[in-house]
């Protein structure tokens, strides 16, 4: 078993740090305060092919794998996590259902401009009332001549007022049963009755897009759908695997930020004639973050690795994602304690870890849901 | 247009040095290589003037194994082919015999310009691509602010600093050896298509035997230098903390400046 990184993919990973270094850092913090969302770094992020990363050359992408994917996201992350996420929503949800699911046209038209980062991807389960329980989705498209009239809200969609293209899962056959009855379509800024609603005033990851989108009575042409009739839950249970290596990544990254910040403060900071890292209260903090990001980091990337041998990765996603996104917290927590005063102010990034890891346990299924899905596999047949 | 770009790798500048059990270079395990500073502009000024005159570029490095990885990433930047001067017949010379392997690589490329950085972030002898310069008979600028390739690669106007802020501004004919300053341009961030095109790109390896040099003008062998020790000083105790508020501080270093130092 070999766990070193190939030169290209730690090449990769060198480019997407230089890249959060010299275009992402100098604004977090001003763009965290603004909740303003980055569209210049995200137009320089898919200059270099960060929209693209998981697509095939042939439809405008990196086509690198998901162990790459891992790398970039958490580079991103170590910088800003609301770059990290962004990037992520964009690549494994929108422009992966259409990849995934689009037949070759709906590649051509939508895959391309996306992996390409000429339009920005967002993705619409979750909704008022269906949270944790998306089957229990009440958005509604009913059939016309040639094609669909949506109606409904979506919640929390990231890019929901940025976003250029969304993929929305909404009921086309209220009859059929559950799981079969959800259809997924592809919707376009500036269709008519298709709108953002309410943009969300967040504790954390500020600079990310997060809006409501609104359909009413919105006209979507047939060759909108996505896959056959029906198949949209079971579709968007797939991508949701995929994204939960995104998360598992944005934890990582969050979690190795967080401990670095914590890490270098500790050398500088003097209490009692000494620097605080001479205190033994303050290594094994730093020795348990270290130990819990170094989990973090094999699970992530033998879930990406998994991914990208054989697709199959539900079980290993979910533990990935529950592991690096309760990492996130408890380094961003330990991150704050070291600092101390310093870390409950906004003059250090400590206070920024702490508030943007808590997205880590609930976005993309909760830590609940992760477990759900773990010991619902163990105990299978009981 | 050939554009040759001669490129160092050193340690990065934020990674805590230790000295070598022989005291006469860095403990290199567990130190974190990057291209020097200024050749990364180099590397940009090249790709741009290839790019505008329909050329290519060439990376040039000598060192150790590790280089590769900056050759690398050149060529994941836009550079067409690399030379990797690895063979140990190149290894721990000083300047001069660098300059005579770097020259003989240059010339074997046929290079119409050769780019480098202004000095190297670690020994900082800055007198590298001088000697380049000289060996190939070449004309050559140094602190290099500003260039343009003109007359389709006949000439270059060439920007430099002087002391007291002032620039100087000079037209000379090419082939020349043209040393940039870090900040000339704002080099370009590696894509991902880059990163991945690189792997295919060509990295060359010529021996000393290969470039027509003779193995005892090079490297350590060649080499008129020797590096006794290396060290860091001795932290003196001449150093005085002045506490106090902004103000009064200030007061007072001018007065230990004007009175103590009596360098004011
Ligand atoms: C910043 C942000 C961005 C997001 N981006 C997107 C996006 O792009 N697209 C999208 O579709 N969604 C997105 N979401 C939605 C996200 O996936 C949901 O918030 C998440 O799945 C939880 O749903 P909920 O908020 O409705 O919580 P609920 O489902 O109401 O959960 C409330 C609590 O109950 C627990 N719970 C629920 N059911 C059970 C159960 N059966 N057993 C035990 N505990 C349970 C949960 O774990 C949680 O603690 C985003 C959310 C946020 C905050």
């Amino acid at each position: 078993m070999d766990f070193s990184l190939t030169p290209e993919q730690l090449a990769i990973q060198e480019a997407a740090r230089d890249f959060a270094l010299g275009e992402v850092d100098p604004i977090v913090d001003e763009y965290d305060e603004a909740q303003k969302f980055p569209m210049d770094v995200m137009m320089k992020a898919g200059e270099l092919g960060f929209l693209g990363i998981l697509f095939p050359e042939e439809y405008g992408g990196a086509g690198l794998g998901y162990i790459e994917y891992a790398l970039i996201i958490t580079e991103l992350s170590k910088i800003d996590p609301s770059v990290g996420i962004s990037v992520a929503a964009h690549n494994s949800l929108g422009t992966n259902h259409i990849y995934k699911f689009g037949n070759e046209e709906q590649r051509q038209r939508w895959v391309v401009p996306l992996a390409e980062g000429k339009k920005i991807a967002a993705w619409g389960l979750t909704e008022p009332d269906a949270g944790s329980d998306a089957a229990a989705t009440k958005s509604r498209a009913e059939k016309v001549e040639g094609g669909w009239i949506l109606n409904g809200t979506k919640q929390f969609t990231t890019h929901g007022t940025v976003g250029d293209v969304c993929v929305i899962m909404a009921v086309t056959d209220p009859s059929a049963p559950r799981h079969h009855n959800i259809s997924a379509f592809v919707l376009e800024k500036g269709m008519d009755g298709f709108r953002p609603g309410k943009k969300e005033n967040k504790l954390g990851i500020r600079a990310s897009d997060t809006a409501e989108v609104v359909m009413e009575n919105c006209f979507v042409p047939d060759e909108n759908l996505l896959g056959e009739p029906g198949e949209g839950f079971i579709q968007a249970l797939q991508i949701l695997d995929g994204g939960r290596i995104s998360i598992s990544a944005l934890g990582l990254g969050t979690a190795i930020g967080a401990f670095e910040t914590a890490l270098a403060y500790s050398k500088e900071r003097h209490q009692f004639g000494k620097p605080i890292c001479q205190f033994q209260a303050i290594q094994f903090h730093l020795a348990e973050m270290a130990t819990r990001i170094a989990a973090a980091e094999i699970l992530t990337l033998s879930a990406a690795a998994e991914m990208d041998r054989s697709g199959k990765v539900s079980q290993l996603a979910s533990k990935a994602k529950l592991y690096s996104g309760e990492t996130a917290v408890f380094c961003a927590e330990r991150g704050v304690q070291i600092l101390g005063g310093y870390g409950f102010i906004k003059d250090y990034r400590a206070e920024k870890y702490f508030r943007d890891a808590k997205i880590c346990t609930i976005g993309e299924g909760t830590s609940e849901v992760q477990r759900m899905v773990i010991a619902r596999n163990l105990l299978r047949g009981h | 247009m050939r554009i040759a770009v001669c490129i160092k790798q050193v340690p990065d500048t934020e990674a805590r040095l230790r000295v070598a059990k022989d005291g006469k270079w860095l403990d290199e395990e567990d130190l974190r290589f990057v291209i020097n500073e200024s050749d990364e502009y180099a590397v940009e000024e090249a790709l741009t003037w290839a790019e505008k005159t329909g050329g290519e570029v060439v990376i040039i490095s000598l060192g150790p194994a590790r280089v590769q990885e900056a050759l690398r990433k050149g060529l994941a930047l836009g550079a067409a082919k690399a030379i990797h001067l690895v063979d140990e017949a190149y290894q721990g010379g000083d300047a001069r015999a660098t300059a005579v392997a770097l020259a003989a690589a240059i010339q074997n490329e046929g290079a119409d310009l050769v780019l480098t950085g202004s000095q190297s972030d670690d020994v900082g002898y800055g007198s590298t691509a001088s000697l380049v310069a000289g060996h190939l008979g070449w004309p050559h600028a140094w602190l290099v602010m500003g260039l343009e390739v003109e007359e389709g690669g006949a000439t270059a106007k060439v920007t430099r600093e002087m002391e007291s802020g002032m620039n100087e501004v000079f037209r000379l004919t090419l082939p020349a050896v043209i040393e940039v300053q870090a900040g000339i341009n704002h080099p370009r961030y590696a894509s991902l298509k880059g990163i991945m095109k690189a792997k295919r790109k060509p990295i060359d390896k010529p021996t000393p035997a290969e470039l027509g040099l003779d193995a005892a003008s090079l490297g350590a062998a060649g080499s008129h230098l020797e590096i006794l020790e290396i060290a860091f000083p001795d932290s003196g105790d001449g150093a005085q903390m002045i506490e106090g508020d902004a103000a009064a501080a200030a007061k007072e270093l001018v007065e230990k400046l004007q009175k103590e130092a009596r360098v004011l």
